[in-house]
């Protein structure tokens, strides 16, 4: 399969670009973002709060199939412009990774393809180096259970 | 892992980066590499240790002279340290997908 997703880390940079291309008109493809019903279907994450406007603020909240809460995240908005932009802090709450600044930019590349751009700003280099020596941090409990939830559906 | 956190040290270093884009091509001698630099020999040769010790330089014995050559394998480590990650984003990208692809043929 061709690599839709690239990830550009230049060495000893605190950030990095993480870009993908969708075969989904731009609304759709915003509106994976926008509302919870969607992001809590593809991030495996419970939402316990989205307010899409600048000052807002989400929390998301992952458990294990036997209801215990295994990783917790947070953050604020600080722009939020549909179709465009979503700028926000993430943060993973109980671990030793600083907030990170994230830079959604949503682009229209034609009428049923668009375009993500994630621009992701770390604290230091070596927290940079610390996320990326750990790729799942962000998401091990995440796709464990996705991949429970598939191989039950297999079953 | 202390070894790899070595190895990231070693390419954060601008200078070290250049050693490593200068041997790329072609093996050479600590001096040659040296001349390409403003820097003095001594931190050079830090250089060069360093690189050395974290395994993306081999040092290579030619009659009197030690030619420095870069090593592959390791070099395509560091070049494969960011695909577990990658990996990580392009399944969730690609669930994104599916999903909206199924509310989109669900709304048609």
């Amino acid at each position: 399969m061709e690599r839709k997703t690239k990830v550009n880390a230049e060495e000893g940079k605190q950030d990095l670009v993480i870009t993908r291309e969708f075969d989904l008109p731009l609304e759709l493809l915003f509106k994976a973002y926008e509302e919870p019903e969607f992001l809590e279907q593809w991030m495996g994450t419970k939402v316990l709060k989205l307010e899409n406007r600048m000052h807002g603020g989400y929390h998301f909240e992952t458990s294990d199939p036997k209801g215990n809460v295994v990783f917790k995240a947070n953050g604020v908005i600080h722009e939020f412009s549909r179709n465009q932009r979503i700028v926000r802090t993430f943060e993973m709450e109980n671990t030793p990774f600083p907030v990170q600044l994230e830079f959604l930019e949503f682009e229209k590349l034609t009428d049923e393809t668009s375009k993500l751009t994630m621009h992701i700003i770390y604290k230091s280099v070596a927290d940079r180096e610390q996320i990326l020596r750990m790729p799942f941090a962000q998401g091990i409990n995440m796709a464990h259970n996705r991949l429970q939830e598939v191989l039950l559906t297999l079953k | 892992m202390n070894l790899r956190r070595d190895v990231f040290q070693a390419i954060s270093d601008p200078t070290r980066r250049a050693i490593l884009m200068l041997v790329a091509s072609h093996a050479l001698t600590a001096g040659a590499i040296a001349a390409n630099f403003d820097t003095a020999r001594p931190t050079v040769s830090k250089h060069l240790q360093i690189l050395t010790e974290c395994e993306l330089l081999k040092q290579n014995q030619n009659g009197r002279e030690i030619y420095y050559h870069i090593n592959a394998k390791k070099m395509k480590e560091v070049a494969d340290f960011i695909e577990p990650f990658r990996n990580m984003w392009d399944d969730r990208f690609n669930k994104l997908e599916d999903v909206m692809k199924k509310y989109k043929s669900k709304k048609q």
